[in-house]
């Protein structure tokens, strides 16, 4: 806080720090410091009068963010507690509904098929996401064009794209069974297929998520330093050294987000699933959300629901954890892993070679 | 940059056109098909689709599908409620998220920094953890069945406000301090001086938060029941369920379903591709 009764500015950040962690002299002594004008209350009238601002700009944020999360948070898990039908009070059941979780082979069945369609759909998206970011960034005509195509899908909505595939995979009004047939080809059942249906969901997602890969890293790839590239070029690094020691080392970072963020979605797709299979046939499609949608608002069964949602909270709370964990296994292994000192090592490695 | 060299005086071009093409034009036909097959059944008839093989290719334009479902069905009501819903969520979170981040960006108050990191928690939150006990709130606040239970959890999300926050701190300050010279309230400046500036953030969560609340299905599903309050996700959803047979018109209904964020996007691509790359990078 001024000492000095200065003009009107906006208080810095330094100056408030200090009086938010010392508030105490500063209101003993304002009024008697020597060079302070007695009676006069202007800083700290103005600071009150600043507090209540800010809290007016924040309340309605806090009010809608926390009362809509904190609260549910903890419902959530006390309701996990709990026989619960949405309508009727609830009962206290202590650990009930995760012992009946754990001994449930519907449960079981959409914990594995969750864990397939991630397993596949994390790095087969990543993986053409990133050929097909490589393949786009040069200077050629229609790459413009092309981004726009592959990116589109992304845009639309699950539920449009289940609706869209219902009909094209329809085994008998359905398009792709007539191109099929074209090349003699026998009907295929696809989302009404048990063997095929969690295939089929996983080509869609893939079709409509592969873009938002190609957008990121096409970016990241942008982003690469031409300095390092053309360092490298001139050290007589060749097209496939290049990717393989510059580009990919310097998309890290992207990757990790990428890593995490097709992973989350994944783990939580639910909309398509409803609208394409409904969870079936026999359960083939069954994914954790859904089952926990289907146990909390078709059966009524809302502690069992909330118990399931707990269930994969707490392991997407441990994938959340494992790239920090990663980054500190690097640290320790491989401490001087930044562009530059790659970079020199990539030097001295194509200096050896030649 | 570009990892592509340019081709050496000495080599011989064997196509009039970068070789690249003949990867990326076939890839990006399989990406293009499936929307397009959108566009050409909705305007084929009944008949040509219902029989075997069907016809890959439309004889001529039928438009029975639009008219059925803007006749028949309640397309125009449930366009109407999803464009009521996402607008709302999009003007409040601009408005909210403003205000805000504003004030985390640029005043301090006590147990702010607290409150940024609660704030900032909850965006890990999955959101089936939350949905049996939002529900639950929903129907305390009397809202389920209503289009105000599918706009309140929308109003304001941690996202725009961090997001608002980053941005507005990387403005200068002293274009701020001017203006409080002048004698500007707190609420004057942010009108006046910051948003002004800060449009390409402003529409990161313009675009972002239409287009999550646009394309939302999980939520409506859940809180409302009635066919009056459908959003068009769930219309959409519900009519290709009772219509099975009908699917020039199921499709028609998808085309006005998915018409608006696609010219969205279309005319705003570059601002989408932004939005969705700086969120991504740094979220």
């Amino acid at each position: 806080m001024p000492r000095l009764p200065t003009p009107v500015t906006l208080p810095d950040r330094g100056e408030k720090r200090s009086a938010r962690t010392r508030p105490r002299p500063l209101l003993g002594k304002g009024g008697a410091a020597p060079d302070t004008p007695p009676g006069r209350h202007t800083p700290r009238r103005r600071l009150r009068q600043e507090t209540a601002t800010a809290w007016a700009f924040v309340a309605p944020s806090v009010l809608v963010i926390l009362g809509l999360s904190v609260v549910p948070v903890i419902w959530s898990l006390l309701l996990s507690f709990q026989a619960d039908d949405l309508v009727t009070p609830s009962r206290w059941v202590g650990l009930d509904n995760y012992r009946a979780l754990a001994q449930d082979p519907h449960f079981d069945q959409a914990v594995r098929n969750t864990l397939v369609y991630t397993l596949l759909y994390v790095p087969l998206s990543i993986g053409f996401g990133l050929l097909l970011a490589l393949a786009l960034n040069r200077r050629i005509r229609l790459v413009g064009l092309y981004r726009t195509l592959i990116f589109v899908p992304f845009v639309i909505s699950a539920a449009a794209q289940g609706v869209l595939f219902s009909f094209i995979l329809d085994p008998e009004f359905g398009a792709a069974n007539a191109v099929l047939d074209k090349f003699g080809i026998s009907p295929q059942g696809f989302l009404n297929d048990p063997g095929q249906a969690l295939a089929a969901l996983l080509a869609i997602s893939l079709w409509s998520g592969t873009g938002f890969c190609v957008v990121v890293l096409l970016a990241a790839l942008q982003d690469v330093p031409p300095s390092l590239v053309e360092a490298a070029r001139l050290d007589g690094a060749g097209r496939l050294r290049l990717l393989r020691h510059v580009v990919l080392p310097s998309l890290g970072p992207v990757m990790v987000f990428l890593l995490l963020w097709q992973a989350i979605t994944s783990l939580q797709v639910f909309d398509l699933v409803y609208v394409t299979t409904k969870g079936g046939p026999l359960g083939s499609t069954t994914v954790i959300v859904y089952f926990i949608w289907e146990q909390a608002f078709k059966n009524f069964t809302a502690g069992y629901g909330a118990a399931a949602a707990y269930a994969l909270a707490l392991a997407l709370l441990l994938l959340a954890a494992v790239p920090r964990l990663a980054r500190a296994l690097r640290d320790r292994f491989a401490p001087d892993r930044t562009p530059r000192a790659r970079a020199r090592a990539d030097r001295h490695l194509e200096g050896a070679a030649r | 940059m570009t990892t592509a060299s340019p081709a050496p005086a000495g080599r011989r071009r064997l196509l009039p056109f970068s070789p690249w093409h003949l990867l990326l034009a076939p890839l990006c036909l399989v990406f293009a098909v499936p929307l397009l097959w959108l566009l050409l059944s909705s305007v084929m008839s009944d008949a040509e689709i219902n029989r075997f093989p069907p016809a890959l290719w439309p004889s001529g334009i039928d438009l029975d599908g639009y008219r059925y479902v803007i006749g028949n069905a309640m397309f125009p009501r449930w366009f109407a409620n999803s464009l009521i819903v996402s607008l709302t969520a999009v003007a409040s979170n601009l408005v909210l998220g403003s205000l805000g981040g504003y004030a985390f960006a640029r005043m301090r108050f006590a147990g702010s920094r607290l409150l940024l990191a609660l704030m900032l928690a909850t965006m890990a939150i999955p959101f089936q953890l939350t949905m049996i006990p939002t529900f639950l709130v929903m129907k305390r606040l009397g809202l389920i069945d209503s289009l105000g239970a599918l706009i309140v959890p929308s109003l304001v999300t941690p996202f725009a406000v961090f997001l608002l926050r980053q941005f507005f701190l990387s403005l200068p300050r002293e274009l701020e301090e001017a203006a409080w010279l002048d004698g500007c309230s707190r609420l004057g400046v942010l009108g006046r001086i910051v948003l002004p500036l800060s449009r390409p953030a402003l529409s990161t969560v313009a675009v972002l938060t239409f287009l999550t609340t646009w394309n939302d299905l999980t939520w409506p599903l859940i809180a409302i029941n009635h066919d009056t309050q459908y959003t068009l996700q769930l219309g959409l959803t519900t009519f290709q369920g009772q219509h099975h047979t009908r699917w020039s018109a199921v499709m028609a209904g998808n085309m006005i379903t998915v018409l608006p964020v696609l010219l969205a996007f279309l005319f705003a691509q570059k601002t989408f591709i932004q939005s969705i790359t700086s969120s991504g990078l740094k979220g």
